[in-house]
């Protein structure tokens, strides 16, 4: 195992240092003190995992391709930007615009997130992301989404709504789950609600089961409150809005 | 069927005395127009583009196709464009599409500038015995140089210089993606790139791997899709370039419908087979200049600092957003004016958002000079350029090098027929069909374009020996050496150029 002390590091001798690790085969990393250092994972490949002490800046594990982050606080805007695999783990809340055009990996929140998760993100073949996010979301949630899982918990909402408004705006593939009722009103006119079959609780129960032992959290305990699904409509919601 | 109230605006005809029905124009026509009849060809009026494929492979030059004469009563207000597009939508309640950059009638300012020459006084020079030099730097360039004596007792640099783009000439290749174009089209630019030191652009469709051997001549581009954008993509070209916008669609995104996603434009883009694939007008990680801060490092980050380009359409605060554009630490800014083509737009857009390219490249190269930050990046322009004239004018007005687009496609076949969207292309360029993608030979086509970029080069150093300069550096920015006619002073004022005779 390996420790970096980040106190008071540049981010770029910062992230330079992780990759060095991670180039010369460290498999277990721990970075302390980080405060607020942008870009960590940024762009990192291989199989290693780093572990956050501290609050990471913005852009946490963009275009990541392979490791494993675990922060153990809160984190902030732009986490898992168009990143292709790997897994990040937050201990936390979280900011606004996470996994961004994401393409595969997984994203594990254990609280709130901020507006505009989840923005077009993408599967191909065997590749598909997936974000699970603990409490709650703001507005925006899955927009322009085209393929991938997004999981809402809603879990200690304290009586707030789990989600804002625009939900699965322009969604042209993938599916959402949200533990809870959804009001048709708050959400895009690009989709549909339903409810949950077979094949769809067998996704869910995969996701949920790898979420909670990451968060130490009980499965039947989230599985005792029912999910609602929402899938785009059409997938292709503006097939008629031109005129050749 | 309704028939549509819009009259063809081509009729395709054939001399049956000539017609030896060979059949040939119903096996090039990718629009469908012939068709065989028994006894001899059928003709689809309505279909036609004008792309003259029929015409160039009919053996016996018995087709002819001409301005459908039965069009709208001629309006000098009401165009035929605005009734063809009202009877269209009337019938359809959709936007109309189009191709290319816009062909209206508005002001071209490249045709209303002159450039000067020696006589007398101070001599020109002969770009045939003399020297001439055309290479250019893109990328930041420090704002002072400091050398030290090495060990040998020769004097080496010490200031430690960003990263540059080296090209052979000032002419790069603007960024088509495959989707939009097909991949024969691709390497017909990436073979030309490589073969005149210059560089082609992807696009933001992803990168095939049949152009990995051309990854030195290769500026990758990251648009709000992010198709095809992993860690091996970033790292595969010599830059990476951030599309905010294009000069043909300024603020709106793009959108390829799932019927022109086969699977290698799949492949590329990473996303399913026959999905659409949608960019989204803005890219949601980018709402300030701070933002696109951050996506500008985060590839660096991700590249170990290669050099990035940010590339928008010219609009109407253009200087102030480039000047952002620089402070965020781009080492490249692509200006992509009014005329900029593309492959499917809306024409209502593309005829009438944005400003000209030599506005822009004016108004962006003042404003980055007042601010002391010229040096900071390079300044592409694109958007209608024509010839090397426009060029040269383009340079001398400020920019470091320019981007040609429709101009390399025309050497591929295209006629500027305008209707890249139908994905029909007859000349294999703008379609994914592979009975027609496959008459677009690579090597053949890249011969032509390599020949185009020779030719071109060739002008700029005649005209350069002309203004008595032999380096294109002495002509960068250089608007004294342009000169307006009839132009009136304040847009004089705007170019920075002197009115002809003064």
């Amino acid at each position: 195992m390996l420790e970096i002390n980040a106190g008071g590091m540049y981010y770029r001798d910062l992230n330079q240092k992780i990759r060095d690790a991670v180039n010369s085969g460290e498999k277990d990393i721990t970075v302390r003190n980080v405060n607020g250092q942008y870009y960590i994972g940024d762009g990192l490949r291989g199989k290693s995992t780093i572990t956050v002490e501290g609050v990471p800046g913005n852009d946490l594990a963009a275009f990541m391709d392979g490791p494993t982050l675990v922060i153990k606080a809160n984190a902030q805007d732009n986490i898992s930007n168009t990143m292709n695999t790997g897994k990040v783990v937050i201990h936390g809340n979280a900011g606004d615009v996470l996994g961004y055009g994401m393409r595969g990996g997984k994203l594990h929140i254990l609280g709130d997130v901020g507006y505009r998760v989840g923005i077009h993100m993408k599967g191909v073949k065997k590749q598909s992301p997936t974000i699970v996010v603990g409490g709650t979301a703001g507005d925006f949630f899955g927009e322009y989404m085209a393929g991938g899982v997004l999981i809402l918990l809603g879990l200690n909402n304290d009586g707030r709504p789990i989600v804002g408004d625009y939900l699965g705006t322009g969604m042209h593939g993938g599916v959402i789950y949200v533990r809870g009722e959804i009001d048709k009103n708050n959400c895009g006119a690009e989709v549909g609600i339903l409810d949950l079959d077979d094949e769809d609780m067998k996704v869910l129960k995969e996701s949920l089961t790898e979420y909670c032992k990451d968060m130490g959290l009980s499965l039947d305990e989230i599985m005792k409150k029912g999910f609602k699904k929402l899938i785009p409509v059409s997938l292709r919601p503006y097939g008629n809005l031109y005129a050749y | 069927m309704f028939k549509s109230l819009a009259p063809p605006e081509y009729l395709a005809t054939i001399d049956r005395e000539k017609c030896i029905r060979c059949k040939r124009c119903i096996q090039n026509c990718g629009w469908g127009v012939y068709s065989w009849g028994g006894d001899k060809v059928l003709i689809n009026t309505s279909k036609c583009v004008k792309c003259l494929r029929c015409y160039h492979y009919c053996p016996e030059e018995a087709i002819e196709i001409v301005d459908n004469p039965t069009r709208f009563k001629q309006n000098a207000y009401w165009g035929y464009n605005h009734l063809r597009n009202i009877k269209r939508q009337a019938e359809t309640g959709g936007i109309p599409l189009t191709g290319m950059g816009s062909d209206l009638p508005y002001t071209i300012l490249f045709d209303s500038l002159l450039i000067d020459a020696c006589q007398v006084t101070n001599p020109s020079i002969d770009p045939l015995r003399e020297p001439m030099e055309l290479r250019t730097y893109l990328g930041k360039k420090p704002s002072s140089v400091e050398f030290e004596k090495g060990r040998d007792g020769k004097l080496k640099l010490k200031t430690k210089m960003p990263p540059q783009l080296k090209l052979s000439l000032p002419i790069i290749f603007s960024p088509m993606s495959f989707g939009s174009i097909s991949l024969n089209a691709q390497k017909v630019l990436a073979i030309a790139a490589k073969e005149c030191g210059i560089l082609m652009n992807t696009g933001e469709g992803g990168l095939h791997e049949d152009l990995f051997p051309y990854r030195d001549n290769i500026i990758v581009q990251v648009a709000s899709g992010r198709f095809g954008v992993n860690p091996d993509y970033l790292n595969a070209g010599v830059a990476v370039e951030i599309k905010i916008g294009q000069g043909a669609k300024p603020g709106i995104g793009g959108h390829l419908p799932g019927e022109k996603i086969p699977l290698e434009v799949a492949r590329a883009r990473m996303i399913p087979v026959g999905t659409d694939a949608i960019s989204p007008a803005p890219q949601h990680d980018i709402y300030s200049i701070e933002d696109l801060r951050q996506l500008i490092y985060a590839i660096k980050e991700a590249t170990n600092y290669k050099p990035v380009s940010v590339k928008i359409a010219a609009v109407h605060n253009v200087a102030a957003i480039a000047s952002g554009i620089v402070r965020a630490g781009a080492d490249i800014v692509y200006l992509d004016g009014f005329r900029g083509g593309t492959g499917a737009a809306p024409s209502i857009i593309r005829d009438h958002l944005g400003i000209p390219i030599e506005h822009a490249i004016a108004a962006v190269d003042d404003r980055l000079r007042q601010e002391g930050i010229r040096n900071e990046a390079s300044i592409i322009a694109a958007g209608g350029i024509r010839s090397s004239a426009d060029a040269a004018k383009a340079i001398a007005l400020g920019a470091d090098a320019v981007a040609i687009a429709t101009a390399a496609l025309i050497t591929m076949g295209c006629t500027t027929c305008g209707k890249c969207y139908t994905g029909n292309c007859s000349w294999g360029i703008t379609t994914q069909r592979p009975e027609l993608t496959a008459r677009l030979d690579p090597e053949v086509y890249a011969e032509r374009l390599i020949n185009l970029i020779h030719a071109w080069e060739h002008e700029l150093k005649e005209i350069l020996g002309a203004l008595g300069i032999n380096a294109i550096e002495s002509l960068r920015g250089n608007r004294e050496r342009l000169r307006g006619v009839g132009l009136d002073t304040q847009i004089l004022d705007i170019l920075g150029v002197k009115p002809a005779g003064r």
